[in-house]
């Protein structure tokens, strides 16, 4: 199915992000909630992508199990990776200017959600999230 | 060397200008299906035709970025530059001046000149590197084009309006980047000043999606707003966005929320000490 790439490398990048992930989440008729919550979690991790990650890239996807449609959206980068994940989780905590809730917001606002990160070999975040 | 492979065929194109030139027309006039006026077109052209052949004939090679073809090259960037302000496609516009080249050929087949073919491969490459030359110029100016887009909109999307007496309403539109949050954080706390206003409302029904940079943009706003002696009131959280405020885990702590702009020119006019009619109440949104 239709599944598409795009650079993370400034705000600029965020927001294309960002509309991608709006435009595949109504092709896979989630509702305008659904659609919200995702963006606003695809706007986290695309975020942070920029700010911890140094830049990397967004991979959006509508994909199917069975009859349940959905979307996943990948983010990955280069950088330091996050060297202590339950903190990096925990609401507030910020190692910079952040509210400290994206990360453990994300998880919150979608219905799959893992992260593979190893200081030194950067980070990646998936979500996924269906129609009801 | 290869400056001067050209000037046989630049002879043999200057004594055909004519229908060179009208063969050309035909061939792009088609492909721009009237959307720009074939006069225009065909003014356009005989000034490309004329200042390629005029480079050709001084002896300029194959090179497109050598100094003969300066003139040349401002005139397409222009064309490109043109085209991408009336709309049209990067490809419509390679496809005007790749189409000199089919005119060539219609018009040397014509007169079966078997020694211009022999030119016209090394001719072609060069029509080729003009027309890429057109695509990027056009990338760019289509990039200009959206910038100062978005910046006109940042301007108009940003207008703090008096709405009452010591009451400056504020309706977010489009997303809220740094750079806009930023405009609009300083515009809002300007017209306080200027207004002497005590009472602001930051109407957020048009901000597609309220992450957490947007909200501590919001937050901040709030903050400098109360230092300077003003409350303001957050209004227009729809349904999916109040959910997922909630589901961020982002709290507004004693920041005045309402679901309408209406409901928030209540409470921000009951805030300035003006009892309110129930005909202000019942207008709704
Ligand atoms: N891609 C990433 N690479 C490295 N560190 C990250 C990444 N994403 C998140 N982090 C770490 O996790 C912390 C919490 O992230 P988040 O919850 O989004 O809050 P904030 O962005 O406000 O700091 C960040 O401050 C940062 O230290
Ligand atoms: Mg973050």
């Amino acid at each position: 199915m239709t599944r598409r790439e795009l650079p993370i490398n400034d705000d600029g990048d965020v927001v294309r992000v960002r509309q991608l992930v709006r435009s595949v989440a109504v092709d896979a008729r989630l509702s305008l909630v659904e659609q919200t919550k995702l963006v606003t979690a695809a706007s986290e991790l695309a975020r942070n992508t920029l700010t911890y990650g140094g830049g990397g890239a967004a991979t959006v996807e509508h994909i199917t199990n069975g009859t349940k449609s959905g979307v996943r959206a990948i983010f990955r980068d280069k950088g330091p990776g996050i060297a202590d994940l339950d903190l990096a989780l925990t609401d507030g905590y910020t190692s910079g200017k952040g509210l400290g809730l994206g990360l453990g917001g994300a998880r919150r606002l979608v219905d799959e959600f893992s992260v593979e990160s190893s200081p030194g070999s950067g980070t990646t975040v998936t979500v996924t999230k269906w129609a009801r | 060397m290869e400056a001067g492979i050209f000037t046989r065929i630049a002879q043999l194109c200057r004594a055909r200008e004519e229908r060179l030139s009208e063969r050309w027309r035909a061939l792009v006039s088609a492909s721009l299906g009237g959307r720009v006026p074939e006069t225009q077109v065909d003014k356009e052209q005989r000034e490309i035709l004329d200042v390629l052949l005029t480079a050709l004939a001084l002896g300029a090679g194959r090179d497109i970025e050598a100094e003969p073809y300066a003139e040349l090259r401002a005139l397409l960037m222009e064309l490109s530059r043109s085209r991408a302000q009336q709309g049209f496609s990067p490809r419509e516009t390679a496809i005007s001046v790749f189409a000199l080249k089919g005119a060539v050929l219609d018009v040397f087949d014509q007169d079966g000149d078997a020694e211009a073919f022999r030119e016209f491969v090394a001719f072609s490459q060069l029509i080729d590197e003009l027309a890429l030359l057109t695509f990027e110029t056009y990338a760019r100016a289509r990039e200009e084009v959206i910038s100062s887009q978005a910046e006109q909109l940042l301007e108009l999307a940003t207008p703090v309006v008096k709405v009452w007496d010591g009451v400056l309403a504020l309706p977010l539109v489009g997303t809220l980047g740094s750079a806009r949050a930023q405009v609009v954080m300083e515009k809002l706390l300007q017209t306080l000043v200027d207004t002497g206003s005590e009472h602001a409302i930051i109407d957020i029904t048009g901000v597609p999606a309220v992450d957490t940079q947007v909200a501590q943009h919001l937050l901040k706003t709030v903050m400098a707003a109360r230092l300077m002696g003003a409350e303001c009131i957050i209004s227009g959280i729809r349904p999916q966005i109040a959910q997922t405020i909630v589901a961020l885990g982002i709290e507004f702590g004693d920041i005045a929320t309402k679901g309408t702009l209406a409901d928030a020119l209540v409470l921000a006019i009951s805030r300035t000490g003006v009892s309110v009619g129930g005909d202000l109440t019942k207008r709704g949104r």
